[in-house]
């Protein structure tokens, strides 16, 4: 059950952030920060189906973390949900044609290393 | 194309509310769902838990958070978002540090330099790399 939850938490939260990245690219970069354009920019993106693809998966990714929650330690959940930062950096470079250079990678070597270390 | 500093800026001020949302509306919600117990898995229990305040202001916050993350990635690269906003982990060990008094082990203190270090090498890459998909 444990391992069951971690792979839906991973796939769920790598989904949510890719889609979300593709839609957001799909409707240009934000610029005005005026209520009122907040307001439209949330209208547009709203219908956007990678972005309601992105939220679903988020909310199943946010469900599945509350349950590992309760039956797994922290020390266990919190890493676990980190693990998603390598199939979303494969994706990055593979679907979203980001130049994920040497430091991107080290990076996320370390911050995974990190997070282990920072939830014991 | 060299970035401009107006964007590296924009998206340092976004990364900071991004992770800042997360981490506050997080503790909102654990707070909370502390306090009101186990709910149970019925569709009305959770809306009922909805209703403490805790709860309900971190959902706020949580809204807040989904907002600005997907304003910063409508300009940044993901590969450069996720690693710099999972600063948000040493955010949150540092808070339970400061507003818990929990103590920071030597273990703790050795992932909060490595998270460190590599958010500062993402940090130092171009915000975005990739043109329209």
């Amino acid at each position: 059950m444990k391992w069951v939850l971690v792979l839906m938490l991973v796939c769920a939260t790598t989904v949510g952030d890719v889609f979300r990245s593709l839609g957001m690219r799909r409707h240009g970069e934000i610029r005005d920060f005026r209520p009122g354009a907040i307001g439209k920019a949330v209208g547009m993106v709203a219908s956007n189906s990678f972005v309601i693809i992105s939220t679903c998966a988020m909310a199943v990714s946010f469900f599945s973390f509350l349950k590992l929650v309760s039956i797994a330690p922290m020390s266990f959940a919190v890493p676990m949900s980190a693990a998603a930062f390598i199939p979303e950096t494969l994706f990055a470079r593979v679907l979203l044609k980001e130049a994920v250079d040497w430091r991107r990678w080290t990076g996320v070597g370390l911050i995974l290393i990190g997070v282990f270390f920072i939830s014991q | 194309m060299p970035e401009t500093s107006e964007l590296r800026a924009k998206t340092r001020l976004f990364a900071v509310l991004t992770v800042l949302t997360n981490v506050a509306g997080n503790s909102a919600l654990t707070k909370g769902m502390h306090q009101v117990g186990d709910p149970g898995n019925t569709p009305a229990a959770l809306i009922g838990a909805l209703f403490h305040p805790w709860v309900a202001l971190g959902v706020a916050l949580l809204i807040v958070w989904t907002l600005t993350h997907m304003a910063l990635l409508s300009w940044a690269d993901l590969s450069y978002v996720m690693p710099v906003t999972a600063v948000s982990y040493v955010v949150t060990a540092l808070a339970a540090r400061f507003f818990l008094g929990e103590t920071v082990s030597l273990m703790r203190w050795a992932g909060i330099v490595l998270i460190t270090s590599g958010v500062t090498l993402v940090g130092r890459t171009a915000v975005s790399s990739s043109g329209p998909v």
